[in-house]
């Protein structure tokens, strides 16, 4: 379930990769790559300002310290091996011992890699996800790492704590949702920005008179369309009430939940059909290809953009407003990142490694290989980024709240065989709201009891 | 030369230690591979435990994961109905057609060893890559079908038609099975059988259903598990498409949705696996029947 992150993945693990395509996976891995990337940017660092410079253990580290990443493709592997080096090379004595797991088999087996012989780090994400490991006590504890880090914004910690008030996550790099456009398209037809329901509704019927598909969908891996599902109850009832429904805290069959299916019904005559058996690569390619206006996706949509001019091409907006009480102040930005495990055998070295991980200068390396996601350290160097990455950036430090992912703000187990076939079965049927709505509120409280 | 056997005491002890070793090795073998798993799971199937954490701390939950299947779990239904569906076109179209290939290649059509071959070679591809050539054949915006036919059909996304079109995948695959299985037994039929049928002045088709397919019994038996089995654990495929969801819910999809990965609710997985080992056990039980009746 996931953004990239989980059900696409967990289920996708099964899929073979030329099957799959790029998704979420790859976006995870991308995060990692930027992970090692940052490793890489440590190296660039490595020149002018040790690592060591952001604290953690006082004093030099030695020892073989193991990393587990997820990070299986060819150039993301390589340049967590660039960055590990640098980690290396900055501290004389320690070696780093990359353990590269297949992206999907990760995931799936995350629980048993933890509760086996896991690596010392290991890369992982935010919310619910990294709570869940912190609470089962499989995570390590990293808050003596974090009194040291520096450029890491309160929200970010606030991301990388735990339900007991430590912290068990160092971000790397997150990526925004938004509403993805390419800015020729809107340029040559003269469309503007739509602000409201209303103006998306208006700008809607304008393209379907113009042959274009309004809004390209996908949702055959069953998670990219929870993201539209968080964007509507983000504007319709606002954030607290989304984490709130989220937790299991209000019934998702209150009117107020409602609404939102309601609302998304309505906005479905603008969206591509037959989105089931469509993945999200293939939804984005229409958009690529000036076949649809506009995608309600997250920033990894660029990844299907070449580098260069398209991507410069490609623009978005925040979803626009549903409810003026509400605003557009909520917005969704799953961050990724590395975690500690519980017992790592070489914990100096592990605490030191994190903290770099975390550093401006690891990220400016990830950062750079990946365009579509940007760096969590506010120290990072924002001059080299693509106009996408500079405006992603804006974007994030002007919410008031930001969101992860349906997948990583509430129970995986939830998330995964409640929420999916859920939300299947709304695009199939958008009538029986009623129907779907207490269905659902019958599985929470049977999953959350537990 | 010939002793009588006088039981076991004539054995040396170090042939005791060897029967004995016979005997027990492949006994728990049996047991823990078999047996500790199926209990396991069926044990597992009353508690709600997510996978984390020692076994003590398994808490059981009495009958709610069965209740919770039965009554609040939306694929649960539509699982079975598809695992039937899937049955029935197996049994009614798939391994007909393989039996009737079979039976023409053995005719001695020309280029005999041509079709044989192309009509396993999908048994012998990986269903990953089965399930990608299909995926080229049905793509909605960019598949051969809809190509070819200007149709705009999303094959593997509309949930009304995606089980039939997995279907003739699965036939596609399944009946190249049933023909090599069942062309080795034709061989194996004596030809004095059929010469004798001609000189009767029996026709092909009498020859075939009332000399041969009955000569064929113990092939037919093994032809009919193989498809019952292969029908009720269907999964790679569908789950290679799209996970078993959207119209393609079968049962061990299901099972995997709920026990592989973060979501982890081994419990309820579990009772799920026990409901499809309690419809495979039911086939079991005829099959043995059958069998052990024949001996």
């Amino acid at each position: 379930m996931t953004r990239p992150t989980n059900e696409a993945e967990y289920l996708a693990r099964l899929i073979p990769p030329s099957l799959g395509g790029v998704n979420r996976r790859t976006v995870l891995r991308g995060a990692v790559g930027l992970g090692a990337l940052l490793g890489a940017g440590g190296l660039a660092a490595c020149g002018s300002d040790s690592p060591s410079s952001t604290g953690v253990p006082t004093g030099p580290v030695s020892g073989t310290v193991s990393a587990g990443s997820n990070q299986s493709d060819a150039p993301p592997k390589a340049a967590i091996k660039a960055v590990m080096d640098a980690f290396q090379k900055a501290n004389s004595g320690t070696t780093v011992k990359i353990n590269t797991i297949d992206h999907n088999s990760f995931q799936e087996n995350i629980n048993n890699y933890l509760q086996g012989a896991p690596d010392d780090v290991f890369t992982w994400f935010s919310g619910y996800r990294m709570r869940f490991f912190a609470n089962k006590d499989l995570a390590g504890d990293i808050s003596d790492v974090w009194t040291n880090v520096t450029g890491m914004s309160d929200a970010l910690k606030k991301a990388s704590t735990g339900d007991d008030g430590k912290q068990y996550f160092m971000p790397a790099t997150y990526y925004p949702w938004a509403v993805f456009y390419r800015k020729s398209v809107f340029k040559d037809k003269g469309y503007e920005v739509p602000k409201t329901l209303d103006e998306l509704n208006a700008l809607g019927a304008q393209m379907k008179k113009d042959n274009l598909i309004p809004i390209a969908f996908g949702d055959k891996d069953g998670w990219p369309a929870m993201g539209t599902f968080d964007q509507l109850n983000l504007r319709i009832n606002g954030y607290d009430f989304h984490i709130s429904l989220m937790a299991g805290k209000e019934s998702w069959a209150d009117p107020k939940v409602k609404k939102v299916f309601d609302t998304w019904a309505g906005l479905l005559p603008i969206h591509q059909p037959d989105a089931l058996g469509r993945t999200w690569q293939e939804a984005a390619q229409s958009l690529q290809q000036k076949k649809s206006g506009m995608y309600v996706l997250g920033s990894f949509v660029a990844q299907q953009f070449e580098k260069g001019a398209e991507q410069e091409d490609l623009d978005f907006f925040t979803f626009p407003e549903i409810d003026p009480a509400v605003g557009t102040d909520a917005i969704e930005a799953p961050i990724d990142g590395w975690m500690m495990s519980k017992n790592p055998k070489n914990e100096a070295a592990a605490k030191k490694l994190l903290a770099y991980l975390g550093s401006a200068d690891a990220q400016n390396i990830v950062v750079k290989a990946d365009p579509s996601v940007i760096a969590t350290n506010d120290g990072a160097d924002v001059a080299g980024y693509t106009s996408l990455q500079k405006k992603s950036a804006e974007f994030v430090k002007s919410a008031k709240s930001i969101a992860q992912f349906m997948d990583r703000d509430t129970r995986p187990d939830f998330a995964s065989t409640v929420m999916i076939p859920a939300i299947q079965t709304f695009l199939k049927n958008p009538k029986d709201i009623d129907g779907l709505t207490n269905s659902i509120e019958a599985q929470k409280k049977s999953i959350f009891a537990s | 030369m010939a002793r009588k056997y006088k039981g076991i005491d004539q054995l040396s002890t170090r042939d005791k230690v060897v029967v004995g070793l016979m005997v027990v090795v492949p006994t728990a073998l049996v047991l823990w591979l078999v047996w500790v798993p199926a209990i396991g799971s069926v044990l597992l199937s009353f508690t709600n435990w997510d996978g984390i954490g020692p076994l003590s701390g398994i808490k059981s939950v009495g009958f709610k994961n069965y209740v919770d299947i039965a009554t609040i779990y939306p694929p649960f239904w539509p699982a079975i109905q598809h695992n039937l569906i899937w049955l029935a076109v197996m049994f009614f179209i798939a391994t007909p057609l393989g039996m009737f290939l079979a039976v023409l290649i053995d005719k001695g059509v020309r280029g005999t060893r041509f079709y044989q071959t192309s009509i396993y070679l999908p048994v012998v591809l990986s269903l990953a890559l089965v399930g990608f050539i299909w995926q080229l054949i049905y793509s909605r915006d960019q598949g051969l079908l809809n190509a070819i036919t200007g149709g705009t059909t999303d094959w593997y996304g509309d949930p009304s038609v995606n089980l039939w079109a997995v279907l003739v995948a699965a036939t596609w695959r399944h009946s190249g099975y049933i023909m090599l299985l069942y062309l080795a037994g034709l061989k194996g039929v004596d030809p004095s059988l059929r010469e004798a049928a001609k000189v009767d002045g029996a026709t092909d088709r009498q020859t075939f259903f009332q000399v041969v397919f009955p000569v064929m019994r113990p092939i037919n038996l093994i032809v009919l598990v193989v498809t019952f089995i292969e029908s009720l654990r269907a999964f790679d495929l569908v789950w290679v498409i799209n996970r078993g969801r959207n119209g393609l819910e079968l049962i061990s999809t299901l099972v995997t949705q709920n026990v592989v990965g973060e979501a982890s609710r081994i419990g309820f997985g579990s009772a799920l696996a026990t409901i499809m080992l309690a419809i495979s056990s039911v086939l079991v039980v005829g099959y043995l029947r059958i069998v052990m009746k024949e001996e």
